[in-house]
């Protein structure tokens, strides 16, 4: 049971020296709530496996500090700290039963016998391996191992946080689903935090009460789905999550106009303090902009094509350089391949070198 | 769906036929053939049916004596080797380093007694054991232990078993070197997490994992060790009297020094039969030690 503080935390492969651009984990300080289920969510190389091995000590930071409630564990090794981890294939021990398997982590750490007996009975129980315990665990599914591996982590008691690295990657679709809630609901049973690395928005969103967003190893933003979804502090983000993400356009902001190409977008807030020479772009879900017939007044794209989802439609359209996503409302058509777009002036950002800039109401 | 008949197809085999007449079946049955008859030179042989197995058999005849012995000490040499290089081979896997430069320098260095021919790994040892000449040999005597290969039993025994472990020990760590890098680091890794000891982290990952190359390593020393005819040939000839005779080292006493084909043959077949059935234990030990492992049914 631990609060997890990262104080001005980087790693670098190639040692402090290197410039800091190069570092596959870039100064970040945050703190992860004790009993939090947080998703460490990014693309393949952005340093979220890197962070993970920095909380579980296989790494150790080039710069910067951990404190495990307040006491600073960042040269601590891996045993001495109260974590857990699964790793993305599943690792069980072959020879072993699988109650030999859950036994293994108390019977190195000296646990009596019979305190391991009950707490390997126990978390049989909780994970649905009572029926295997006593057999091979070679033998078994993927998704069983990784139940075993996981259960390696929960036996022991003083556990302060368990972390996943894209432990699902080898689970058939339908089984992801059951371990996925399996997850959820030890989570809620156990008052443990639980740290979950992937690269799949749909685990990361359903998993997590919180997702931390990572991009080229810097932690871009932290917040409820929700927040994600409606106010991306950076472009990656509003591109990333969601599906279709976000439509990024280049625009001339000024007071409470956007402009593209001369035409004229209304916007809720005031955007007078914009830095200067800055690369301003808004940003506006798919879901808050409407495909309409070509209208005059509006700002006219090009469709490329019409994605039908069954409950939603996106139209797929061209505006100059720039492509974008427009919802489509049933009875939308295009006889001449043209359409005007209507935007909800409360969902458009603006973006200032790719970060949220906040309005003035 | 009918198929076409075409006999031609046959004459694409043939070249197979003829390779392996002329270079297996021929020259077996050439021995097969000798082994049930006598000669006494000039090219004159006499049918002996099949005494010359049921000497062979029996320990009280010259052969069966002679025979059964030098099949006893074979065993008990391949027994002694693996008893060394196989701990010996996973200590060493176990300690070389597993990334950099050093990797290349071990393995080069490892695989260097390896590339070396019988018998110049012989005369390497019979100089570097001689008490007059040789490095070890001189420098055992002077420091006062009594070491003589060409008198002494017991040193002769010795002399071939370190050669044996010198020579093939590599073999073994190399197997369990490439055994041991496939394992993932993960493991390692979750055995950190767990607390485990180093040798813990030995007796359940890296053992299990090194289990089939090291059935393949004893099965490869098993089988050279038991037909090993031209180090112990080099170093000691067969002696001090018969005691480092072993099967192939009599059998070919008594086929080129005393040119009894007939018993040379019998010999040799037997030979090869006990070989041919220790292969086949091995195969079938082997493919059944891979068949157990299949998933089944799993925890949902």
């Amino acid at each position: 049971m631990a609060r997890i503080d990262l104080v001005d935390l980087a790693h670098s492969y190639g040692g402090n020296d290197a410039p800091q651009e190069t570092f596959a984990l870039k100064p970040v300080t945050m703190t992860w709530r004790q009993g939090g289920a947080y998703a460490l969510l990014g693309p393949s190389g952005c340093g979220k496996t890197t962070l993970l091995n920095v909380i579980s000590g296989i790494i150790t930071p080039s710069r910067g500090k951990i404190l495990f409630d307040e006491q600073d564990i960042t040269l601590l090794s891996t045993q001495k700290r109260n974590i857990a981890q699964v790793f993305q294939f599943p690792v069980i021990y072959d020879t072993m039963t699988v109650g030999q398997n859950l036994a293994f982590p108390l019977k190195n750490r000296g646990v009596p016998k019979a305190e391991i007996d009950k707490r390997v009975a126990e978390i049989g129980r909780l994970l649905d391996l009572e029926p295997y315990l006593n057999r091979k665990a070679t033998r078994l599914t993927a998704d069983a191992k990784q139940k075993i591996s996981l259960g390696r982590g929960l036996v022991r008691s003083d556990v302060a946080a368990v972390l996943f690295d894209e432990p699902l990657t080898v689970i058939d679709p339908e089984l992801k689903w059951q371990l996925r809630s399996k997850l959820k609901a030890l989570h809620r049973e156990l008052d443990l935090t639980m740290i979950y690395v992937t690269h799949d928005q749909t685990e990361a969103l359903t998993f997590a009460d919180t997702v931390v967003v990572m991009h080229d190893g810097r932690v871009v933003q932290s917040g409820t789905p929700a927040e994600l979804f409606d106010k991306p502090a950076h472009t990656f983000v509003g591109y990333f999550i969601g599906s279709p993400g976000m439509n990024i356009l280049p625009a001339e902001v000024k007071g409470r106009e956007a402009r593209i190409g001369g035409h004229v977008i209304a916007l809720n807030r005031a955007y007078d303090n914009l830095p200067a020479g800055a690369k301003i772009e808004i940003g506006v879900r798919p879901e808050f902009v409407e495909a309409v017939a070509p209208t005059p007044g509006l700002l006219t794209a090009r469709i490329e094509r019409i994605d039908d989802l069954g409950r939603i439609r996106f139209a797929r359209a061209r505006l100059g350089d720039a492509k974008l996503a427009a919802r489509a409302p049933a009875g939308f058509t295009s006889p001449d391949g043209n359409a005007g777009l209507k935007f909800d002036p409360a969902h458009i950002h603006v973006y200032a070198d790719s970060l949220l800039v906040e309005g003035a109401a | 769906m009918d198929k076409t008949i075409n006999q031609k197809a046959w004459f694409l085999v043939l070249p197979v036929f003829l390779v392996v007449a002329f270079s297996a079946v021929l020259p077996l049955m050439t021995v097969v053939n000798y082994s049930m008859q006598d000669t006494f030179g000039n090219n004159q042989f006499f049918w002996n049916g099949v005494g010359w197995f049921k000497e062979l058999l029996d320990p009280s005849t010259d052969l069966g004596g002679r025979f059964l012995a030098s099949l006893g000490r074979n065993l008990f040499f391949s027994l002694v080797i693996l008893a060394i290089e196989v701990p010996l081979g996973i200590v060493v896997a176990l300690s070389m380093p597993r990334q950099g430069w050093t990797v290349a320098a071990c393995l080069v260095i490892l695989a260097l007694p390896l590339l070396i021919p019988w018998n110049v790994v012989g005369t390497i040892w019979q100089i570097f054991g001689r008490p007059d000449i040789g490095l070890l040999g001189y420098v055992l005597n002077a420091v006062g232990i009594d070491y003589n290969y060409v008198s002494n039993d017991v040193d002769a025994w010795v002399t071939v078993i370190v050669m044996d472990v010198w020579h093939w020990t590599s073999l073994v760590a190399l197997l369990c070197y490439a055994g041991l890098k496939s394992i993932p680091e993960a493991y390692y890794q979750a055995a950190q997490i767990d607390g485990a000891s180093r040798w813990a982290v030995f007796k359940a990952i890296q053992l299990p994992k090194m289990n089939r190359v090291l059935l393949i390593a004893v099965l490869l020393r098993f089988m050279d060790s038991f037909m090993i005819y031209t180090e112990p040939f080099v170093v000691t000839g067969g002696g001090p009297g018969n005691s480092t005779t072993f099967v192939s080292i009599e059998l070919v006493k008594i086929a080129l020094g005393q040119f009894d084909l007939g018993k040379a043959a019998a010999l040799s077949l037997v030979y090869n039969l006990i070989i041919l059935i220790v292969c086949w234990i091995f195969y079938t030990v082997m493919t059944n030690a891979g068949s157990d492992r299949k998933p089944q049914e799993g925890a949902a």
